[in-house]
């Protein structure tokens, strides 16, 4: 026995490598982030070698991923679940082209929102792009599938997406792996009338997808992922994805036997859920996320034998658990220990010592002195700007929506607007919204506030800092007395108050560049050259 | 055999680090292990806590059911506190009484002592008292490992090579400090549980 311990995002990112992957293209987001970072620190150095580095944004990483595909090889393209909203048109059209090497998207849902914005669904995707989606409900389970994934991709010409939630993403489990396939050669196809998609070539390459959806369901039908678990009684349960294994730990630990139909692969096998429904009078659906299907499986007018989140049996919001399915199922809680009143909330912070932080107290310093103070923000550790002490920002909506809805806001007349956006997050979407308010020449105040790293999910890489912020924003067209840099340390204080007092109070477009690294990122580099010499 | 283990603390205190070792330890022993981790937002000096559990058997849920832990194992004493409702009826406390205060409104400690007094048997350790003498304050986290050690459910010398091995890359004075960390904090436990 060969097992090793790995994360179900590693899971992935080994299942990937084992199908002979010549490129994993991403940009970091809890929690997929971890399925490229494993690619980067044990496959570096492998021949022959597989791309790793990170994307700009998702978008520009699935293109990427699609273009690898063209060219013959298997690639593989990760992203959190809001990631997908990025790289939807990609995502979307490129189910209309097809595919030519196995392309894999894997993305990782966040339900109950432990680090992001919404809790959005990405089977709902799945299924408007008519593509197969696969859920697999373990970390042994994720490496095969992922593997298995890219046959399915290249057998039927198909992107292929893979869901997984948090908690499968960052829980451990030993997993067994096969030997590596071999990678593809090149072989890019000459298919203009697949991939140039003017309207005719669209509407046949549509009716391809549209006639592959049989076949889809088919293969759905046939897959191990989807499985009848028999039992006894009139009451059933359909589990899809992670519920699975909650359905499952409620039938050991409370001794009982309904059958379970697993669902790991869509679109739904038809016949395995007809089987299930005319052997029981009713049904339990369990889905971590959106009740997608069970909202299918209810039909418009509804039916009142099945149950699941729309008819509050389930929670209709935020991640299943045992707990949560033994109470739906109306089995006796058992009296647990209370939490004491005296614990607190202890929140996420700002590290001591954050650059962040002396930028917001100089930000704050200068705001106070306008009756309109308002902050436009970002994605990134900096958003945590928004909590005591600082109560700082004002907005954070999607990557890159501070320097946009700032420009809008300057637009409506509101003075000053100013805008606060990491590096990274600049780089992944706000250079284009910058463009927009040069181009209007809108009076309004941008701050990167660049730590050097894309820090928020671990310190990745970021794909431009430092002087090549500048050059970019020189290049967008920032005039060079109002490009301004400032270096947030409090003995800097007096200095950075000045600088953008001057720029906030500036009736045009200026940018503030707040240059300081990480001091996490910073630590790390120092401890790994003491433990280098 | 099951175990079903809540390890807690604040984000950066490395708690990832005494999962590293049991899991390291379990898989040795052949038997079946789940261990949820956080990453994201929360590891910004925030509550932080990870699943533990391992089996004989096939474990399905990679959560720990409400009231079915044996162990909260914390390296905080407010953070043991707050993974109450997960304790079973038998289940047990041990946990550092080193305050991480990072919050203004943070509890007095005698409020906190006296919360974990109401459990059962709770092992209570001056973690960093213990990690300075074993060499290093910041091996306060082996510490509480080696105080839970008979309560994991693996052979504690099990535990102790698997310290070993993983600390073995950042040289062998860095291992021997945590192995005695370890061993610091299994004498503490032994003499309170004779105490009692």
């Amino acid at each position: 026995m060969n097992k090793q311990l790995l994360l179900g995002a590693e899971a992935i990112a080994l299942g990937a490598l084992d199908a002979g992957i010549s490129g994993v293209y991403a940009y970091p987001g809890t929690p997929s982030t971890e399925i490229t970072e494993y690619i980067q620190k044990n496959y570096a150095d492998r021949l022959p070698p597989v791309r790793s580095s990170w994307s700009a944004n998702e978008k520009t990483a699935y293109e990427a991923a699609l273009g690898m595909s063209y060219a013959g090889k298997r690639s593989l393209v990760c992203m959190k679940h809001v990631g997908l909203n990025v790289a939807a048109d990609a995502f979307i059209n490129s189910a209309i082209t097809g595919v030519n090497g196995g392309l894999v998207a894997a993305v990782a849902d966040d339900p109950s929102m432990h680090s992001s914005q919404n809790e959005q669904d990405s089977r709902a995707y799945g299924k408007f792009a008519m593509l197969p989606v696969l859920e697999p409900s373990s970390q042994q389970d994720l490496y095969t599938a992922t593997r298995e994934a890219f046959d399915l991709s290249e057998s039927i010409r198909l992107p292929v997406l893979l869901r997984l939630t948090t908690r499968l993403a960052h829980s451990r489990a030993g997993v067994e792996c096969k030997s590596a396939r071999m990678q593809n050669q090149l072989h890019a196809i000459y298919a203009p009338e697949q991939f140039v998609l003017i309207p005719q070539n669209a509407r046949r390459q549509y009716n391809v997808l549209l006639g592959l959806q049989d076949k889809l369901e088919h293969l759905s039908e046939q897959s191990w992922l989807n499985r009848l678990i028999a039992g006894t009684g009139s009451h059933g349960v359909v589990a899809f994805g992670i519920a699975f294994n909650y359905i499952m730990e409620v039938r050991q630990t409370f001794g009982l036997s309904f059958p379970v139909l697993q669902i790991g692969q869509y679109p739904l096998p038809r016949k395995l859920v007809e089987s299930l429904f005319k052997s029981c009078e009713t049904i339990l659906v369990a889905e971590e996320g959106y009740p997608v299907y069970e909202e299918l499986l209810r039909g418009y007018f509804g039916r009142e034998t099945i149950m699941g989140r729309m008819d509050g049996t389930l929670p209709r919001a935020g991640e299943l658990n045992a707990d949560i399915i033994a109470r739906g199922l109306g089995l006796e809680a058992k009296a647990v220990m209370p939490v004491p009143d005296i614990v607190v909330h202890r929140p996420p912070a700002l590290c001591k010592g954050c650059g962040h932080r002396d930028l917001y107290d100089a930000l704050n310093t200068v705001m106070r002195s306008f009756d309109d103070h308002h902050v436009f923000s970002d994605i990134g550790c900096y958003t945590l700007g928004a909590l005591e002490p600082f109560n700082a920002i004002h907005t954070c909506v999607d990557m890159g929506a501070s320097i946009t809805m700032a420009k809008g806001a300057a637009d409506a007349g509101l003075r000053p607007a100013v805008s606060v956006i990491g590096d990274s997050t600049f780089t992944h979407s706000g250079m284009t919204g910058l463009l927009d308010a040069i181009n209007d020449r809108s009076p309004l105040t941008v701050i990167i506030a660049d730590n050097d790293t894309t820090a928020m999910t671990g310190g990745q890489q970021s794909s431009a800092t430092g002087s090549r912020l500048l050059n970019i924003c020189r290049g967008l067209g920032v005039e060079e007395q109002h490009l301004r840099t400032i270096i947030p340390l409090k003995s800097n204080l007096e200095e950075n108050i000045r600088v953008l007092k001057e720029e906030i109070t500036y009736e045009g477009l200026s940018v503030v560049i707040a240059q300081r690294e990480c001091i996490e990122t910073a630590a790390r580099k120092k401890r790994s050259k003491v433990s280098g010499t | 055999m099951q175990s079903n283990i809540i390890l807690a603390g604040v984000g950066g205190q490395g708690i990832l680090t005494i999962a590293a070792v049991i899991d390291r330890a379990t898989l040795q022993s052949g038997l079946t292990i789940r261990q949820t981790e956080v990453h994201g937002m929360s590891q910004r000096g925030g509550a932080v806590q990870s699943h533990l559990r391992i089996s004989n058997r096939e474990i399905y849920s990679d959560l720990i059911a409400e009231g079915t832990a044996n162990l909260i194992l914390s390296v905080e004493p407010l953070e043991a506190l707050r993974y109450l409702p997960f304790l079973s009826p038998e289940g047990m406390v041990i946990t550092s009484i080193d305050p991480f205060i990072n919050i203004e409104n943070y509890p007095s400690i005698e409020d906190i002592l006296t919360e974990l007094h109401r459990t059962n048997r709770p092992i209570l350790v001056n973690a960093t008292e213990l990690a300075r003498e074993a060499g290093n304050s910041r091996t306060s986290n082996m510490v509480m490992l080696g105080a839970a050690s008979r309560n994991i459910g693996i052979d504690e010398k099990q535990l102790e090579a698997a310290i070993g091995e993983l600390f073995h890359g950042k040289g062998s004075d860095i291992a021997a400090v945590n192995i005695k960390a370890f061993r610091k904090g299994q004498e503490l436990s032994q003499t309170q549980a004779t105490a009692t």
